[in-house]
């Protein structure tokens, strides 16, 4: 079987927030002297990820731990500190606004909260033909009626409720609406970023088969954000875990479901609440997760891994295949694991 | 996909069934005041044909008309309803037409003074950072000079220098342009609060994913969800412009005798009030400040209907 190309390259990404206020507010009086100090808050610490044509690789991991940053990043929504992002081939975090355009045809992105991604102020009509008529100047007005219609009819919206503000749907039929503006001009690959987590349980469902029929009509390529496991087990090909702004563990669905190699993973999984009594009682992590102002040395999961040693206080782990999976530890990687 | 009845709500039906209807239909002091604020605009605007003489007109004037009482009282001549001024202007006319020079003046000043605090309150808001500093203190700077400070220095060295001739002929846009260049700041600071809460939310990501550009995003997505704080502030500026436009017109600064505002008319009354012709000033203070008071209750009216905080708890 031959391995699909990788349509998006995420290389060493960095992404730092300062968190010191402008100039003026970094100068400090320390010790009889000026000092001008900054803090960032280091949401991505060195994350590199392939994603691969045709497949939905599902980034999990606990809040703040920078799952949508990453997101925002790939999108060029935030520009990154450190490291490059490659689609297709070709470099695209450090492209002019004008040069990006047509990338932004090719990759579009799902938001999570469907009651602000949609502006109040524009019909489900006018927030449709924008795009479209932006992305395609030369359409005629037929043309681009007739593309609307269609990303409606294959989302589950009736074309007719066009004229309606969002104010007047329930957040499943907004959410519809916001993956019919991503899918109305026709792109390849798609950022999800929660896409389902505002929903009530019952639409969750439905939303989540919606882009799994567009991804099976329109060969879609999705990079699915999520803290849901039980959607990862679902919709994901390949799982990336993230803690503290560093990829832990990245394998196939299948693989990390039923054979996690990460202490973390480990403990994510055994989280999972199930029916069966006569499972083993859950992995319990003692502490609280790091600030991410200032990084634990080492591996940034050793404060509260019970595995960690010497070497994980010291040395950053590398992401380093074990089987088919992608692991980042030294407990694994020494084969104490 | 079950078929929902097809409704296509007309404008009017929507407004009809909007909040904003809702609350008007409840709040007598908004229908009120929204009703002489209707009645002065609409005198103001048909006031060529409603007022019985032109005061504009000096061959309708005669000299020996000049300082009649109204009508009701013992001296007054039924001609004139209001009695005239020191010129034996009618004053009812003369009312009129320095309402219509006022509310062109309040509304065209706010109006000016609109399109530059929103171009300006949308860059700094949206943009931010270095533009955003300096659109700031630019207005921080403009705000430390009181408008009045500003007119008066700007308004006397035109006179001064350019004559009397034709600062009366140009007065009415000169004031426009002051009052209008003064006050920008408080557009440009109310547009950047919604603006900087508004840039947060994911339909400004979904835009900028879209590849749309900056000023697309800023004039067609971002501005129309921050048109209920101008409206509410361009009632109350409107309102600010006229009372700025009266004292300015009462300083000597501001219309033409021969074009009088109701400021302008007030000052000219002003001297007379002492020899018993109180209503020269009296008649077209009143005016003034029903005007101006009505302006300001509409204003509040909207600021609470416009609020969602107030009404959705």
């Amino acid at each position: 079987m031959s391995q699909p190309a990788s349509l998006l390259k995420i290389n060493n990404l960095h992404k730092r927030f300062s968190i010191s206020g402008d100039f003026l507010d970094q100068l400090s009086f320390k010790g009889g002297k000026i000092t001008r100090t900054q803090e960032h808050v280091h949401a991505i610490n060195g994350i590199s990820l392939d994603v691969k044509k045709g497949e939905a690789l599902c980034v999990v991991g606990e809040s703040g731990c920078g799952k949508s940053t990453v997101a925002r990043t790939v999108m060029n929504l935030l520009r990154p500190s450190e490291g490059e992002i490659h689609y297709a081939g070709k470099r695209i975090d450090n492209l002019s606004h004008r040069a990006l355009l047509p990338y932004r045809k090719q990759m579009q992105m799902i938001f999570q909260n469907p009651y602000a991604s949609l502006n109040p102020r524009m019909t489900i009509n006018q927030a449709l033909h924008e795009p479209v008529k932006f992305h395609n100047p030369k359409w005629s007005h037929g043309q681009v009626l007739d593309k609307v219609h269609e990303v409606m009819e294959a989302v589950g919206v009736d074309p007719s409720w066009g004229v309606r503000f969002p104010h007047e749907f329930s957040g499943g039929q907004r959410q519809r609406i916001s993956i019919a503006r991503a899918l109305a001009v026709e792109p390849e690959f798609i950022v999800a970023d929660e896409p389902i987590s505002a929903l009530d349980v019952s639409i969750q469902a439905q939303v989540l088969n919606l882009l799994m029929d567009a991804q099976a009509e329109r060969d879609l390529t999705y990079l699915f954000i999520t803290h849901d496991l039980s959607v990862v087990e679902h919709f994901g090909t390949r799982v990336a875990v993230m803690y503290l702004g560093t990829l832990c563990e990245l394998a196939d669905t299948k693989e990390l479901f039923s054979n996690p190699r990460h202490p973390y993973t480990k403990a994510l999984l055994s989280a999972i609440p199930k029916l069966s009594d006569d499972r083993e009682p859950p992995i319990k992590l003692t502490g609280e997760v790091p600030t991410p102002v200032n990084l634990p040395s080492g591996c940034v999961f050793h404060g509260r891994c019970p595995y960690a040693n010497e070497r994980c206080t010291q040395e950053i782990p590398q992401l380093k295949p074990d089987g088919t999976t992608m692991v980042a530890c030294h407990g694994i990687d020494e084969g104490r694991l | 996909m079950d078929a929902l009845p097809q409704i296509k709500p007309s404008m009017m039906a929507r407004f009809k069934d909007s909040h904003f209807w809702h609350s008007f239909k409840r709040d007598r002091v908004a229908q009120f005041c929204f009703g002489i604020f209707s009645l002065a605009l609409l005198l103001a605007i048909f006031a060529p044909l409603i007022a019985p003489f032109d005061p504009y007109d000096s061959a309708q004037i005669d000299i020996m008309n000049s300082e009649l009482p109204p009508s009701w009282e013992a001296e007054g001549d039924a001609q004139f309803w209001l009695g005239t001024d020191a010129q034996g202007r009618d004053l009812w006319s003369t009312i009129l037409y320095g309402t219509r020079v006022s509310l062109t003046i309040g509304i065209c000043a706010v109006m000016l003074q609109a399109f530059l605090g929103i171009i300006i309150g949308l860059a700094a808001g949206y943009i931010g950072g270095r533009v955003d500093s300096l659109l700031m203190r630019i207005a921080d700077v403009q705000l430390s000079f009181s408008t009045m400070m500003v007119a008066i220095i700007v308004l006397a060295v035109f006179q001064a220098a350019f004559g009397t001739e034709l600062y009366q002929q140009l007065a009415m846009v000169m004031l426009i342009l002051v009052i209008g260049i003064a006050e920008w700041p408080q557009y440009a600071r109310t547009i950047r609060a919604s603006v900087l809460a508004e840039k947060e939310k994911e339909y400004v990501d979904a835009a900028r994913v879209m590849g749309f550009g900056t000023a697309r995003i800023m004039f067609r997505h971002i501005l129309p969800n921050t048109l209920s704080p101008i409206l509410v502030i361009s009632t109350v500026q409107i309102a600010n412009a006229i009372i700025a436009e009266a004292s300015l017109s009462f300083l000597g600064l501001g219309m033409p005798v021969s074009q009088p505002s109701l400021g302008s008319l007030i000052s000219s009354g002003f001297e007379y009030i002492f020899s018993g012709a109180w209503w020269i000033t009296v008649i077209p203070g009143l005016v003034l400040v029903a005007l101006v008071l009505v302006m300001n209750l509409l204003g509040d009216w909207l600021r609470d209907v416009l609020n969602p905080k107030l009404y959705k708890g």
